[in-house]
């Protein structure tokens, strides 16, 4: 029993070079069938390396909630001191900022290019403001909406802002654009199934005579068709490979401009490449589609091969 | 060891191959069939081998009637019936070695075993030594030979042979012959289809003479 089982890995060994071997004796016709595969495969990697990066550039703002206080136009300047100093001490803010109507008018003036109409008002039509920002255990929908609750009930507050809708927004498109990755890697994972299979299948035929005498001399569908899985399994290998390369390859075109870019914008943020795991399940599901792709077109067109 | 009994082969091109053919080979014996190109030979041979099945009537091999054997089961069933073709069947990408242990391969026999039983196999048809060759680097004799070879090599009880002298001049034909001669010696059930009413005078042995798809004549050995 050991001496079959170690027969029947031999042979599997063997098939497994064999197979490597009949590839290695085509290698166009071979390394256009893994070319396509990788480029089927590039194209829902890059997206996902293009979401992987989305979320990281925003993930720094998404907890980023900021609350406006705007106080009555009467507050007195103490009164405004006051109310900061108070809101300093609650645990749930980590910080405010005091913006007077001067300096939101100065800096108002600068951004709009409407100095010279707001020289013709009589008075500062702005209020003062105060810039909250929740502690971080409070940086939740939750917490900032309870802070502005409280915040809103101190006097001489006229209006609380808590702007989270553009939040909201930036992470419903992301959840879309998550999605269309997935649907856009299905997609192209059948593509690849269609690709192998189409690729065994002209090779069966061109084996036909082969697979014949097989059969005659006693040989299973199964064993006549462990060759053309190993094939498989090395489309796939290859194409999941060089879809990595090729990815490694765009993502290092983009490194520089992008990090120029993000320099501009005065950000540290760096594109970041696929991760180990990433490139793992990237090569692994690959080997398995091409296994899959082969499995389903050898098991079809080998049955249909009757000797005569 | 192969009964007929009232067989009938119709091909879905409306050809009646076969009609009411019965006949029966011992265990042990060398018999020629033979008879006019399409007068059933091959068709008898592709109904042992169940490469086709019988439109009507029941084909014994070895007790066994072969309309009991399902399809999946047809691989096990050939390992049991070395089968020889008139175009060798060689696979003409891989040497000597690989085309004769072929079916010991896919029956799993250990690597060992395989080489040895293979060459003891290539011995048997004098081509000892040729093991490296390419099919293609041998003469259409050395070729039958390996085509025998392989058909052997698993020691089958049963060999078939379909015109394997079709393609060799008259002394290779002897050879070849003589070579399955020897094989029955030693055991091995013989049947050898062939149109080569000439060559067979040279055997004393069970002749079945079909003839527009019945047996028209058969005659002891």
């Amino acid at each position: 029993m050991a001496l079959n089982v170690q027969a029947y890995l031999m042979r599997h060994a063997q098939t497994l070079i064999g197979s490597l071997g009949r590839l290695a004796r085509q290698p166009f016709a071979s390394f256009l069938t893994i070319a396509v595969i990788a480029i089927a495969l590039a194209l829902p990697l890059s997206l996902e390396l293009i979401l992987q990066n989305a979320l990281n550039a925003t993930n720094a703002w998404r907890d980023a909630f900021e609350i406006s206080v705007y106080l009555d136009k009467t507050a007195s300047t103490a009164r405004r001191e006051a109310i900061a100093k108070q809101l300093q001490q609650r645990s749930d803010v980590a910080a405010v900022r005091v913006v007077t109507a001067a300096q939101a008018l100065a800096e108002f003036r600068e951004s709009s290019g409407f100095g010279e109409a707001l020289d013709a008002l009589n008075e500062n039509p702005l209020p003062d403001t105060l810039v909250v920002t929740p502690s971080l255990a409070a940086s939740t929908p939750e917490g900032t909406n309870a802070l502005k609750t409280a915040i809103a009930a101190i006097a001489n507050v006229n209006s609380v802002q808590l702007d989270t809708e553009w939040v909201k927004r930036l992470v419903a498109l992301l959840d879309l654009l998550r999605s269309f990755v997935r649907l856009t890697a299905g997609l192209l994972g059948v593509g690849v199934l269609l690709i192998v299979g189409n690729t065994i299948r002209l090779d069966i035929l061109n084996r036909r005579a082969e697979i014949e005498v097989m059969k005659l001399v006693g040989a299973t569908d199964g064993f006549a068709r462990r060759p053309f899985l190993w094939t498989g399994i090395w489309y796939g290998l290859g194409g999941g490979l060089l879809a990595l390369v090729l990815v490694r390859l765009g993502v290092a075109a983009l490194e520089g401009p992008v990090e120029r870019l993000a320099n501009l914008y005065g950000s540290g943020f760096r594109l970041e490449g696929l991760g180990w795991r990433t490139m793992g399940a990237t090569v692994l599901a690959a080997a398995l589609l091409g296994w899959l792709g082969s499995w389903i077109a050898a098991t079809r067109h080998i049955r249909a091969i009757h000797p005569t | 060891m192969i009964r007929f009994d009232a067989v009938y082969k119709r091909y879905p091109t409306g050809r009646e191959a076969l009609a009411d053919v019965s006949f029966h080979v011992e265990r042990g014996e060398f018999a020629f069939l033979t008879g006019p190109s399409g007068a059933g030979k091959s068709s008898i041979l592709k109904l042992i081998a169940l490469i086709e099945r019988p439109s009507r009537g029941q084909v014994f091999i070895g007790n066994q009637n072969t309309s009991g054997i399902k399809t999946r089961a047809i691989p096990q069933f050939r390992r049991e019936v070395g089968v020889v073709f008139q175009d060798h069947k060689l696979l003409h990408d891989r040497p000597v070695a690989d085309n004769v242990a072929l079916p010991l391969i896919i029956a799993g026999v250990p690597r060992r075993e395989t080489d040895k039983r293979m060459r003891a196999a290539l011995d048997q048809v004098g081509l000892l030594g040729k093991e490296k060759s390419g099919p293609l680097e041998l003469s259409t004799g050395e070729q039958q030979r390996v085509g025998i070879a392989r058909a052997i090599v698993a020691k089958p009880p049963l060999l078939i042979a379909d015109e394997p002298t079709g393609n060799l001049d008259p002394a290779l034909a002897l050879e070849i012959m003589r070579l399955f001669k020897r094989l029955n010696d030693v055991g091995v059930t013989v049947v050898i289809a062939t149109h080569d009413v000439h060559l067979i005078e040279h055997f004393k042995s069970r002749r079945i003479v079909l003839g527009e798809g019945r047996v028209a004549a058969e005659t002891a050995p």
